[in-house]
């Protein structure tokens, strides 16, 4: 079980680097959701099965899919100059090396001190149900509320503007341009 | 179930986050921008789930859920600014943001 949950782990980072460096977004996105559907099966080793079947079918199968819609809607695939001068060694080696050195120090606090086990037991999907609608019900509530002004919200963003911006503005001339 | 100790558990998390941060002030396009934080959420709420199976309450996975609610409403929404900003100004360099006119 310890094996399975190292594996997952250094599977769900190293899937999350490549994530945000890779230069092409779908590819980007699909390693997003290798490191998603791990991050599930160490949610699922720590026992809360309902959260691993949650992370699987909301993340990894609703979130991303807004996703890759989206990218493939929009047909990109170029990358900028600025984030290529970005992703050179010299500008990020210092800050990494500082970085490190807190790690380091991080790594040996944690072994010097005292450690427990955990996730010895399961906890079962209906008593987080239970507790979902007893004691968090207003939360529940709260967080339908805040569902519903996603839905208002994406729709008016989302709707296509009508062509004239501005009444002093013509349609696709010169303001675009100096704007891009 | 599981015998590794908490603090492997935590750092694991923190790499997570730590992974979605340098995306996020990495990358300059905004769908890798939305992406990272994505990955700092979901270690966020991994931490809620960690810690709640310690303790062996359910909290942490109620946790969990409002959590992914929050998360699909600012993706929907994020995406749907990222559409517009698309549409306006043909670029998803977060940087073509920074004249704040038209």
């Amino acid at each position: 079980m310890n094996s399975i949950f190292y594996i997952a782990a250094s599977v769900a980072v190293l899937s999350s680097v490549m994530a945000i460096t890779n230069r092409n977004a779908i590819h980007a996105l699909l390693y997003l959701i290798i490191s998603l559907l791990s991050v599930s099966v160490v949610f699922y080793i720590l026992g809360a099965p309902l959260i691993a079947a949650l992370e699987v079918i909301v993340y990894a199968g609703a979130i991303m899919v807004l996703f890759i819609f989206v990218v493939m809607m929009l047909n990109i695939g170029m990358e900028e100059e600025i984030e290529k001068g970005w992703l050179t060694p010299k500008m990020w080696i210092v800050p990494a090396i500082l970085a490190a050195i807190l790690m380091g120090i991080f790594i040996y606090v944690l072994k010097v001190f005292h450690t427990e086990t955990t996730g010895t037991e399961i906890i079962s999907p209906k008593d987080v149900g239970v507790s979902l609608f007893t004691t968090y019900l207003i939360a529940v509530e709260i967080a339908g509320v805040l569902l519903l002004a996603g839905i208002v919200g994406a729709y008016h963003l989302g709707r296509q503007q009508k062509k004239v911006i501005h009444r002093f503005l013509v349609k696709d001339g010169s303001d675009k341009k100096e704007v891009t | 179930m599981v015998t590794v100790s908490m603090e492997m558990q935590i750092l694991f998390a923190g790499l997570l986050f730590l992974t979605g941060l340098v995306g996020f002030l990495v990358r300059r396009n905004i769908i890798f921008m939305l992406m990272s934080i994505e990955i700092m959420l979901n270690s966020a709420a991994l931490v809620f789930v960690i810690a709640g199976s310690h303790w062996m309450q359910t909290d942490g996975q109620v946790m969990f859920i409002f959590i992914l609610t929050v998360s699909a409403a600012e993706v929907s929404v994020g995406l749907a600014l990222i559409l517009q900003m698309y549409h306006h100004f043909k670029t998803l360099d977060a940087d073509a943001l920074k004249k704040l006119r038209d």
